[in-house]
């Protein structure tokens, strides 16, 4: 019955996946709205931005996905990652077998303390964002200039704009600081 | 020339986009998710432009107020989702009778009842062509990426205008919800149609006159052709009438004046069907899985094939029959229990084996269920 | 006399819609007619083109009158008048907007939308002609059909509680409300004139008579000797105020019986426009 052909296909490599997951109230969408956005509107791939709705953006598990090609983008939705981002233990859990081999994984070691891999990247976003940054809530920003800054899928600058442009106004200079400290500690992991 | 501004969009907002290009500069709705931020778009952006946007206490009454700003004057649209939808159906059908261009979007969710009001579906398909009580032939479009939602809703109301009678655009949650990364038409990259007007003395004017094309033009109120309109079956004068000898004919021009036209309707996207063994034939967001799976399914060597249907009603009898004519096998792929599958069925040659693959369980389907069937039916 | 009578119906004919076949569809001594003469006489007087005119209706016996007159007619479905004149009015302001409506089609079905007009105040003028039965569908009880009443759906008596639309249309955020019967015609279209040159939502109940359904099954008598009872239970308002509420038991309170002044619906819109267009 099995289909040999069919049965040895891969995700096609034109397309770079990622999955940000946290629980409600991370900013999750928000940060892959950012992310497709940044990638998007500055140069000249193509990307397309999609997630879960309903409880889930109200509390509990909440995700987003940002699919990025040259080509165009047939599928929304992720389905092998390329870099997955966890906030919690739970996403962490929830998304992993879906990441590819040789995937980034990118987790809030704030939150999330059993990671199933040694190949991956910890950072305390959400502490960095209370004690540094001056606000829980810019911990998802954080997480985007470190994702910008381990891939090189985006450049500072674009992230820059797009992250200001998005920003309500008064909350300008807590984002500005939660991107130099993405930037820099993600920096320090590179070394 | 400057190089076109790419910007993020919400399918929703898409949609606000397209009706605003295409002239739209009157909207009345009801929140309903997932359909919400067409009418936050409506009501932010219309102001600005000198259009108007009302709340309605519901969807009867969008639909209604929508019927009515139309016959006065202005090219109009609604949005709404399964049970707002269901609500508008008898207002929809006095559009269809009166012969009034009017948009309706319906972003898709699951159902029936409340059903999955976050979650995607196209079970709404048939309601589409058959929602109101009575005979008329309907047109449906349905895009699949948000570049199209701007595009298709556009074509929407061009096809309302070209043939006086309401339109649907049929979204689904997945294409409401998603953001992609567009172009923006400039203006008048894309051909926007205006209601063909009268041009005869009131006193010769005739308001539901069997013109050649069947396509009556239609005056604004004010402008001195005062005429009856009714949801009543009535005859050219506009009278109602229970004669059978008006009463054919009344309905043969809803039915002809898009039935003997339909070429101008069908639109179709067709991929890889030139040497295709089997296709798939789906529409809306199923159509970016689909054309993922053939993708794929191409470099490991099978040969299929896609055709997405981005008109669906009228459906594409001859063209869908035409074109899959050398495949032994079609998968109709759709997110509800089989609708579209059996217009399928009626269409192509009974040599033809044709398989349903069908998801409704809120989510929709992946590449991977596609390539699967496909395996299954090779 | 015989003079006036004449200039009178000359009036009438000038707006009836050429190419109708009549007779109408109302039997003969239905109140609709008069209510429909008074309307024309309201018209004529405030020197309205008929182009500017649009009249919307829904179902019902009395939703037939856009057909028979030389206005723009929106004769739409049961009970939904107002959402459709609510579109045509917002979207082109400039146009004069009559709803005819009945009980049924005003109170029952279309209820939503009544209050929601009245709460908007859109400069509609509505005539809701209360015969308190369904004639079309042949005398089902209404939510104006008096408790006790009896109709084909009420056969025993109604156990119903019946609306007061004028109360109703009040609390809801009406600007001008007012009450007359058939019988008095001429305050009826002097009250018509009133509503149209208001700014903002008028409703106007309209008493009828429905000698066929209600009079029948109610032992009323003919159309004569339902009007001759309007008469003689009317009251004008500066009369009902010094009266008892059981003195009142059974009358019928007729007259403008509230008005006031509160921004229009479109006005207010037109503000938002200018606002956001003038500050480019």
């Amino acid at each position: 019955m099995a289909n040999e052909r069919i049965n040895k296909i891969e995700v096609p490599e034109d397309r770079f996946e990622m999955r940000l997951s946290g629980s409600g109230g991370q900013g999750m969408i928000l940060g892959a709205v950012i992310m497709a956005e940044a990638i998007g509107s500055t140069g000249e791939k193509n990307t397309v931005q999609t997630q879960s709705y309903g409880p889930e953006a109200r509390g509990g598990a909440s995700k987003a996905d940002v699919v990025v090609s040259s080509n165009e983008i047939f599928y929304p939705k992720a389905m092998k990652f390329d870099l997955l981002l966890a906030m919690t233990q739970e996403a962490l859990d929830a998304y992993y077998p879906d990441l590819k081999e040789n995937g980034i994984l990118i987790v809030d070691d704030t939150l999330v303390t059993k990671v199933p891999t040694d190949k991956h990247y910890g950072l305390p976003f959400t502490q960095l964002a209370r004690e540094e940054a001056g606000h829980v809530m810019v911990a998802n920003v954080i997480a985007l200039a470190a994702i910008a800054e381990l891939t090189g899928i985006v450049s500072r600058e674009a992230l820059t704009e797009t992250v200001l442009g998005r920003a309500p106004r008064g909350t300008e200079e807590k984002n500005k600081k939660a991107l130099e400290i993405g930037f820099r500690e993600a920096a320090k992991l590179k070394k | 020339m400057a190089q076109k501004k790419r910007v993020l969009m919400l399918g929703n907002l898409a949609c606000v986009h397209g009706a605003i290009y295409a002239g739209m500069r009157f909207y009345a709705g009801y929140p309903i998710t997932p359909s919400t931020e067409i009418a936050e778009g409506c009501a932010r952006e219309l102001p600005r432009i000198g259009g108007r946007f009302i709340q309605m206490e519901d969807e009867i009454g969008s639909i209604a107020a929508v019927v009515g700003a139309s016959i006065a004057g202005l090219k109009a649209m609604t949005a709404t989702s399964g049970p707002g939808y269901s609500l508008m159906v008898e207002n929809i059908g006095y559009a269809y009778m009166t012969e009034t261009p009017c948009v309706i979007v319906n972003v898709q969710r699951g159902g029936p009842s409340t059903g999955l009001p976050t979650k995607v579906s196209q079970s709404d398909t048939m309601q589409a062509r058959w929602g109101p009580h009575g005979d008329f032939t309907a047109i449906t479009v349905a895009p699949s990426t948000i570049s199209d939602t701007v595009s298709e809703t556009i074509r929407a109301f061009n096809l309302a205008e070209r043939f006086r009678t309401p339109v649907t655009v049929l979204l689904d949650e997945v294409m409401g919800h998603m953001r992609e990364i567009i172009t923006l038409p400039e203006p008048g990259e894309i051909e926007v149609l205006e209601r063909v007007r009268p041009t005869c003395p009131p006193e010769e004017f005739v308001p539901f006159e069997r013109t050649p094309n069947l396509v009556t033009p239609m005056p604004r109120y004010g402008d001195g052709y005062r005429y009856i309109v009714t949801g009543l079956t009535h005859d050219q004068m506009g009278f109602t009438t229970n004669k059978p000898e008006e009463i054919t004919p009344k309905l043969d021009k809803l039915r002809n004046k898009i039935e003997n036209y339909k070429e101008e309707i069908i639109k179709l996207r067709v991929e890889m069907m030139e040497d295709a063994e089997i296709a798939f034939v789906s529409y809306g967001s199923v159509s970016r899985t689909a054309f993922q799976a053939i993708d794929i399914a191409r470099k490991a060597g099978v040969k299929v094939g896609g055709v997405q249907l981005y008109t669906i009603w009228p459906f594409p009898d001859k063209e869908l029959a035409e074109l899959c004519n050398r495949c032994n096998k079609v998968i109709v792929a759709e997110l509800n229990m089989g609708q579209i599958v059996n217009e399928v069925r009626r269409v192509l040659p009974p040599d033809v084996s044709i398989h349903s693959l069908r998801r409704y369980d809120g989510e929709i389907l992946t590449p991977m269920q596609l390539l699967e069937k496909l395996e299954e039916v090779l | 006399m015989a003079t006036a009578v004449k200039q009178k119906s000359d009036v009438i004919l000038q707006y009836l819609r050429p190419h109708k076949k009549m007779p109408s569809v109302w039997c003969a001594g239905c109140g609709n007619g008069i209510i429909m003469s008074a309307i024309i006489r309201a018209v004529d007087k405030l020197g309205y083109s008929k182009d500017e005119v649009v009249m919307v209706s829904g179902i019902g016996c009395s939703s037939r009158m856009p057909i028979y007159l030389d206005f723009n007619a929106l004769h739409t479905t049961h009970g939904r008048a107002l959402g459709f004149a609510t579109g045509v009015k917002f979207a082109r302001p400039d146009l004069k907007v009559i709803v005819i409506t009945g009980d049924g089609d005003a109170l029952a079905i279309g209820g939503n939308h009544f209050i929601h007009a009245c709460r908007r105040n859109i400069d509609i003028t509505t005539i809701l002609i209360n015969n308190a039965i369904y004639g079309m569908t042949g005398g089902q009880g209404s939510p104006a059909t008096p408790s006790g009443a009896f109709s084909t759906t009420t056969p025993y008596g109604n156990v119903e509680k019946h609306f007061e639309p004028c109360e109703l249309a009040r609390a809801a955020g009406a600007t001008y409300v007012g009450r007359t019967t058939v019988y008095h015609a001429t305050q009826m279209e002097k009250m018509i004139a009133g509503g149209l040159a208001h700014s903002g939502f008028a409703f106007i109940e309209a008493i009828s008579n429905c000698q066929t359904y209600f009079g029948r099954l109610n032992r009323k008598g003919d159309a004569v000797a339902m009007i001759k009872s309007f008469k003689e239970n009317a009251v004008m308002l500066g009369k009902a105020k010094k009266m008892s509420e059981e003195e009142l038991e059974g009358k019928i309170v007729i007259g403008t019986l509230y008005r006031t002044e509160k921004t229009e619906f479109c006005d207010e819109y037109q503000r938002v426009i200018d606002s956001l267009q003038g500050g480019k």
